[in-house]
């Protein structure tokens, strides 16, 4: 049978309704404003992977092997800045929270359409400027922008690098306020804030940080771009200035960030539990609370960023107890998912495992935390490879995996398209194996003492570093894997049903993919969330009014 | 690979705490992982057991608090034990050997009291205490010697201080570990670790002219200290210290500065105060001294402060009076 185009997607759905090129660019459909977000990181995802892959080539030669010393410092800030400001704050929250929010609410779109659209173009504006800064001319000041580093004493883009970020700010304001209000107002007759399900939990706490965290970042930008048009003495020692306010200010909005993070992935991981394990969440208002605290206590805890910074003592021993605290909820999550699976039915399909390969990996990114929450510890492990190895495990092991899961798990009700499920499961081992042969090495380069961001390298750290590279190009194809079957999936999958997976949660009350509307009638909710006792009821009932079926 | 030496009683302390740590790490994680392998293996679907629904509210409860308190006492007890080991950082012995090193794109300048100066190596005796006198000319770099487990931010326009005890002779490696430019990964050197006799026989080989001090004492002069920081040695007749204090006596002491508040000075304060005098004027003066920041190199300022530290003849020079790490500079 060959397949026109208009016959790949079911006639009615949002993908279809108005095919012109026009009516993409001019959406206001949030599943449609989803989808340009998830080509536009999908793009960025690879632009900073290739920083990542040149990176670990030329550290396999101690001498280094491709790069001169300046193309290297250029290299790992593009990919720092495209990963943190064009990839990681944006990923989960603009393309599965743009198209998940209103479905889960059991509403027609987010609040504001119209904002959701402007947010996207601030965003594709925001990194072109940024490409153009780091392309055009290079920047070598790490994605930190320490001063007076970035304000004195490097020849790069600063400018444009620092305004598209300041722009990308906007982006992430306008997201969050969209998510915020429409979970405030948007929420289906009967969807009370405990009826929600935990994803809306945890992308209502990360817009909270958005909103509030975002402007410092955004007042930090100006003042470092005052003071290097107007050369006015801000952080610049020699103009007057002190250059741990840069600092201070910086990781107030960078510690919060890192939540931005990390908390959307954690919501993914909860759904993704919850239903292949078919059982309702083990502790639902720790689990939901958990998210909150985490948002609340993430904006006291900067401080552990500077321990060898020259901060004073008290001000460390301070906010050391606060980053002990902060890892207490994320222990909370933890120990309810696992609760959950136990006494569950669980499936082994990939975005289960790409959860479980979150639990895994997110763990050891969060205890490895506490040996840099700890001060003594921190001082020598501090600005080394192992501090690279913690936050890649929470980024890339944690916050990547959940973000493969969510593809995986929504991906049926985005394309109405089954993706290949042995080719998933393949790609998910692979991720993890990969993962962990790339960043475990870097463990223990770290505490031989080997400093971050170095182009070359003593000889006694090779072994290692050889091993990381190695771990990196098979990360590199298991990446490529899902690109190229869900490539295929849009043409060749099976169609998929409303409810692929037996999950609970409006989204999956729909069609596949759901029509512009989303809902033909405005759903009732009576229940709360992962409520699978009434599902199999219905699923049953259903099973013997239609046995031919 | 040669695995990394713990060269001071302190690195043995840290390692000894990030032992502690591991074992708390391979704790949790054996029982998350294990936990994950139990229960995909207990109720994968189609095993025999079924799926169990209707697991209570208030059964939770027990389960929440518990795993919380846990985590929360072990919590505590790594927070206390790294917070004590780091807070000897803080508190450098007074008989420490102040070694002056200096930070610029991409180098480390090292000078000693005795005059002697070299370019990316370090010697120290064994078995004393050595506290560096750390800033930088330019960007923020870090003086970093894992073999001793420490480091330290070093910034343009403030001294930080970073001491230790090395007990094992050796050569081992430091680094700059604060991204200071494209120089970077360049910005290392060697730490010499000498018995007692071998450190005198360095310090006696290696070529000074003349001591830190004394040339300290030429730069008094000839930068115009001398005239308003009035001293008997130059005035024998001059007793005004209306216009600045004089400086006899003044390392070590307590003075009250004009905002009120009482600090003790030691090599941080007298750096700081030349090259940012209207931070650290002292109460009772009202004559603005001039920033000497653009004036003197910081080569210059390392040799003032050791001069200075010489008009106390109750402490030894080249000593430290006190807790000089952890002062915030602003």
């Amino acid at each position: 049978m060959t397949e026109t185009p208009a016959s790949l997607f079911p006639e009615r759905s949002y993908l279809w309704q108005d095919g012109t090129l026009r009516s993409w660019l001019l959406t206001t459909d949030h599943k449609r404003i989803a989808l340009l977000y998830l080509v536009t990181i999908t793009v960025f995802f690879a632009t900073g992977s290739i920083g990542a892959a040149l990176i670990r080539l030329q550290l396999i030669e101690p001498g280094g092997m491709i790069l001169s010393d300046e193309t290297y410092s250029r290299m790992f800030t593009m990919h720092g800045i495209v990963m943190v400001w064009l990839f990681l704050v944006p990923s989960i929250p603009v393309t599965f929270g743009n198209f998940l929010v209103p479905l889960m609410l059991g509403a027609r779109d987010l609040a504001f359409p119209r904002l959701n659209l402007l947010s996207w173009y601030l965003f594709v504006a925001s990194g072109l400027l940024v490409l153009y800064g780091l392309f055009r001319g290079g920047l070598e000041t790490g994605w930190t922008f320490y001063t007076p580093l970035s304000t004195d004493y490097t020849q790069g883009r600063v400018l444009p690098v620092v305004a598209g970020v300041f722009l990308s700010g906007f982006s992430s304001i306008a997201t969050g306020v969209n998510i915020i209000v429409s979970i405030h107002q948007l929420r289906a007759p009967g969807m009370t804030w405990y009826r929600m399900p935990l994803m809306l939990w945890a992308l209502y706490a990360t817009s909270v940080i958005f909103v509030l965290a975002t402007p410092v970042l955004s007042i930090t930008l100006l003042l470092l771009a005052f003071e290097h048009i107007f050369r006015v003495g801000v952080f610049d020692p020699a103009l007057g200035g002190d250059p741990l306010l840069f600092q201070h200010l910086f990781w107030f909005y960078s510690h919060p960030a890192v939540y931005i993070m990390i908390l959307p992935g954690m919501g993914v991981v909860s759904e993704i539990v919850s239903t292949f394990c078919h059982k309702p969440i083990f502790g639902y208002r720790f689990v939901a609370w958990s998210s909150i605290s985490i948002a609340a206590i993430g904006f006291l805890v900067w401080g552990h960023h500077m321990f060898v910074a020259g901060t004073s003592l008290y001000a460390a021993i301070v906010f050391s107890m606060l980053s002990f605290l902060v890892s207490v909820p994320s222990a909370i999550k933890v120990f309810n998912w696992l609760g959950t699976m136990h006494g569950g039915s669980i499936r082994l399909d990939a975005p289960m495992l790409y959860a479980m390969g979150f639990i895994g990996l997110f763990t050891v990114g969060g205890l490895t935390g506490l040996f840099l929450a700890s001060l003594a510890s921190d001082v020598h492990l501090t600005q080394t490879y192992f501090v690279v190895a913690h936050f890649h495990y929470i980024m890339v092991g944690g916050m990547v995996s959940a973000y493969f899961g969510g593809l995986h798990y929504w991906w049926p009700k985005i394309t109405g398209r089954m993706y290949p499920e042995m080719w998933g499961r393949i790609a998910a081992a692979l991720i993890f194996f990969g993962f962990n042969l790339t960043f475990f090495p870097q463990f223990i380069l770290g505490y031989e003492g080997m400093p971050r961001r170095y182009a070359t390298y003593p000889e006694q750290f090779q072994v290692l570093n050889v091993l990381s590279s190695a771990g990196a190009s098979i990360l590199a194809v298991a990446y490529v894997l899902p690109l190229v079957y869900f490539t295929w999936s849009l043409f060749k999958g099976a169609r998929a049903p409303g409810n692929p997976w037996a999950a609970t949660g409006l989204e999956w009350q729909t069609s596949s993919p759901p029509p512009t509307e989303n809902f033909a009638r405005t759903p009732e909710v009576t229940s709360g969330p992962y409520d699978y006792a009434t599902l199999d009821r219905l699923n049953r009932t259903a099973a013997e009014e239609a046995p031919h079926v | 690979m040669t695995w990394l030496p713990a060269i001071s009683s302190h690195a043995q302390r840290i390692d000894i705490l990030l032992g502690g740590l591991l074992v708390v790490s391979l704790a949790v994680l054996g029982l998350v992982f294990g936990l994950m392998f139990l229960n995909v293996i207990r109720f994968r679907k189609g095993s025999r057991m079924q799926p169990g629904h209707e697991v209570t509210e208030h059964k939770n409860w027990r389960f929440e608090i518990g795993w919380t308190s846990v985590t929360l006492i072990v919590f505590f007890g790594l927070f206390v034990w790294a917070a004590r080991l780091y807070v000897v950082g803080f508190q450098p012995p007074s008989d420490a050997i102040q070694i002056y090193v200096t930070g610029k794109q991409w180098m480390w300048k090292v000078q000693y009291p005795g005059g002697q100066r070299e370019i990316n190596a370090l010697h120290v005796p064994a078995g004393r205490p050595v506290q560096l006198l750390m800033t930088s000319e330019d960007v923020i770099h870090d003086f970093s010697i894992p073999a001793l487990r420490i480091k330290h931010d070093v910034l343009p326009g403030r001294y930080q201080s970073l001491w230790f005890t090395a007990i094992t002779t050796g050569t081992f490696r430091f680094y700059c570990t604060q991204f200071c430019g494209i120089g970077h990964s360049r910005m290392t050197g060697m730490l010499m670790v000498l018995d007692r006799a071998a450190y005198a026989d360095w310090l006696d080989h290696t070529p000074a002219s003349g001591s830190l001090a004394a040339k300290g004492e030429v730069l008094f002069i000839r930068n115009g200290c001398s005239g308003c920081h009035v001293s008997s040695r130059y005035a024998p007749d001059a007793t005004d210290n209306s216009r600045a204090p004089s400086m006899a006596g003044l390392y070590g002491s307590q003075v009250i500065l004009a905002d009120g508040s009482a600090t003790r000075v030691d090599s941080a304060f007298l750096h700081d105060a030349i090259v940012n005098p209207p931070e650290w004027r002292r109460a009772g003066y009202t004559t603005q001294m001039p920033s000497f920041r653009s004036v003197l190199s910081e080569d210059e300022v390392a040799a003032l402060v050791a001069y200075l530290q010489t008009l106390s003849p109750s402490i030894p020079s080249g000593r430290s009076p006190g807790v000089t790490a952890g002062q915030e500079g602003n």
